[in-house]
């Protein structure tokens, strides 16, 4: 889930509006695309990439390490099990508003797959200075810039201003992870974290987590038996209780999903947990020496 | 999208064949007279989307048609969890030998629909799950096998259902394939009832429609009742916007969920209270004319707060739509500007040159500038 300088990468969808916008924005970033897929385009060339008919069609004639999907919540479900047949490795759903039955059906096949899903409803993932997937401002110097710290967030938006925030404080980042704002998404906070615990170039973490799911208590788990040092800011802290689940849902989540939940989980283990975003930044540029980023 | 009862009965339980007591909706208690004419002794239940109907006087009891006029006008008068009574389900009464519970949601942490059944019906979940955790059965499905008899049978195993076992796994079946093809986030019966004569009958229903489906559920999303709003929040809704009212002091304006959180957020750490929630944000994004509107349109707005941070969204498409809002509303009240990301050097400038406000660098600035001018 961090990219790599090199990898290959197919965009699902890349001959539509925010396809082109967003590849070229790719492309200019350094990410190595390896084409797209428009079933209806197959064997045109589209920015210089080779369209095929399928993600299928796509790997029998190139390489290609991630697939990023840039389709309609209506035809988004058929896109992945497109490409989990093709066996790409590391799947990036942008696509906001998947109907829960189709996501459900995304992840029951992902489990006899070596495929992972990032998303759905991901801002994407950036490395700074090698390249970025998806709908993120990756090629803009005043939001990313390369260094130490890992960032994890649900939002696109919010994980931008952090990132922002971290440049102009003078601290870089190695990675930032999008993992998105749905209910069923196929990398959690805590894979996240796991990915960025093993990431060499990551001295230390941003971990921007949101109300509601239990992601964060699940995070704060794996948190304790980290060196590095997180820092965390969790939104809603003030939203009004949302559209409740029936009563049966209640249950099932048993017991997190609140601020109060998720800031003790993450302070037990040791966690700092800020009050606005900037002071995350703040926070991390005031480490001492031997923890710096 | 919630359902009430009825609609949850006729849309999603007949359809598959679960079995519902003979009745009707109406809206008169000259028609709840006339159904309790027709069907005998009934039970008269207000239709409204929230539950506790009982305990709030919402459901009664009519032996006859001048008891049921009398029952139907009590209920018809009375607002259950803020929602003004204006339908009530009449269904015929029959003697209840036991009451059990059977639900199919979305089990969002395993990402599986997930059944679930109890022998010990009638009451809320929540209760049977803190007073006899035991007593509540759970079976998470995988979607590609489905859920048929067989695995039912292993869920209600061991289970003293008598008589009723194989009617209640049939419905147990029939259940899921609601809970599929009507694509819920919950379908609940509670109670489902073993009946004297032995039949089994589901006597309540909740459903809620997951949101994402309602484009392409479009007949079902038609039966969905009415969400409350407030005439603002109706007016965000028809445009497309998430707009919800809140009784604060500072209005923003924000794009994505995550930083319009964290902008209430901040107002609130400042010492201010937030106005509203508006998620601007995804394809949202061209609609900022239309939301500043809304914003300066809640009562109690004394200082506005704009904070944008491109990532998707394009803060000089965002800006434009402000500036084009501003100038024609021309509000009196102080805003403070805090724009990022993608667009953004556009959007500052315009910003200046129209509105002749300077963005602020950190939000935090921008809100605590705001939270001051509104007190």
């Amino acid at each position: 889930m961090i990219y790599r300088a090199g990898q290959t990468v197919l965009v699902q969808g890349i001959t539509g509006k925010q396809g082109t916008f967003w590849a070229e924005k790719m492309i200019a970033a350094g990410t190595k695309l390896a084409g797209g897929v428009n079933p209806k385009r197959a064997g045109e060339t589209h920015l210089g990439l080779p369209v095929f008919g399928s993600a299928v069609d796509a790997v029998r004639q190139v390489h290609c390490d991630i697939a990023v999907i840039f389709i309609p919540p209506g035809m988004a479900r058929d896109a992945v099990f497109d490409a989990i047949e093709a066996g790409i490795g590391t799947i990036v759903v942008l696509t906001e508003h998947i109907p829960a039955r189709d996501v459900i059906d995304i992840h029951a096949r992902l489990r006899d797959s070596t495929s992972r899903m990032i998303g759905p409803n991901t801002a994407g993932i950036v490395t700074p200075g090698e390249g970025f997937i998806g709908i993120m401002p990756g090629d803009n110097p005043n939001v990313f810039k390369p260094g130490h710290v890992g960032v994890i967030s649900r939002s696109g938006s919010l994980g931008t201003l952090i990132c922002l925030n971290l440049t102009r404080a003078g601290l870089g980042q190695s990675a930032f992870i999008g993992i998105g704002g749905d209910p069923m998404i196929g990398t959690t906070t805590r894979d996240a974290l796991e990915a960025l615990d093993r990431d060499e170039r990551t001295r230390a973490v941003a971990l921007i987590g949101e109300i509601g799911g239990a992601m964060e208590e699940q995070a704060a788990e794996y948190a304790r038996r980290m060196r590095k040092p997180i820092v965390s800011f969790i939104a809603g802290r003030s939203s009004p209780p949302g559209k409740k689940m029936g009563h049966a849902g209640a249950i099932v989540t048993e017991g997190g999903g609140s601020y109060e939940s998720k800031r003790r989980a993450l302070e037990s283990v040791g966690v700092r947990v800020v009050d606005t975003p900037n002071e995350l930044a703040t926070y991390l540029a005031n480490l001492p020496a031997e923890q710096a980023a | 999208m919630d359902f009430e009862e009825y609609a949850a009965k006729e849309n999603v339980l007949a359809p598959v064949g679960i079995p519902i007591p003979r009745g009707r909706v109406c809206t008169t208690p000259q028609e709840a007279a006339a159904i309790v004419q027709e069907c005998g002794p009934s039970v008269l239940k207000a239709q409204v989307p929230v539950g506790k109907r009982g305990k709030a006087g919402g459901i009664k009891l009519a032996n006859d048609a001048a008891a049921a006029a009398i029952a139907a006008q009590q209920i018809l008068a009375l607002e259950i969890g803020g929602y003004n009574v204006e339908r009530l389900l009449v269904e015929r009464r029959a003697p209840i030998a036991r009451e059990l519970y059977a639900a199919v949601l979305t089990d969002f942490a395993a990402r599986r629909p997930l059944v679930l059944f109890s022998t010990e019906g009638g009451m809320d979940i929540e209760e049977i799950a803190a007073e006899r955790p035991d007593a509540i059965r759970r079976a998470l499905v995988d979607p590609r096998a489905g859920f048929d008899v067989a695995q039912a049978n292993a869920l209600l195993d061991g289970l003293d259902l008598g008589a009723a076992a194989q009617q209640v796994a049939d419905i147990l079946v029939r259940l899921y394939r609601a809970y599929r093809e009507c694509e819920a986030e919950l379908v609940e019966i509670n109670p489902l009832a073993v009946l004297t004569d032995g039949s089994v009958v589901a006597l309540d229903c909740k459903f809620t429609l997951d949101d994402s489906a309602a484009a392409r559920q479009a007949v079902l999303a038609a039966a969905a009742a009415q969400p409350k709003m407030t005439a603002l929040e109706r007016r965000g809704a028809e445009h497309g916007l998430k707009f919800i009212q809140l009784d604060g002091n500072v209005g923003l304006l924000a794009n994505g969920a995550g930083l319009t959180m964290t902008t209430m957020d901040v107002i609130d750490h400042f010492g201010g209270r937030p106005a509203n929630f508006l998620e601007i944000g995804g394809e949202a994004y061209t609609k900022a004319e239309v939301a500043l509107d809304l914003v300066l349109s809640n009562p109690g707005v004394k200082s506005l707060v704009v904070n944008f941070c491109g990532a998707f969204a394009r803060t000089d498409v965002m800006a434009d739509g402000v500036v084009r809002a501003w100038e024609s509303l021309k509000p009196t009240l102080p805003a403070f500007f805090s724009i990022h990301g993608t667009g953004a050097a556009e959007a500052v400038a315009l910003v200046r040159e129209r509105l002749g406000i300077e963005c602020y660098d950190l939000m935090e600035d921008a809100v605590k500038a705001a939270v001051e001018a509104a007190t």
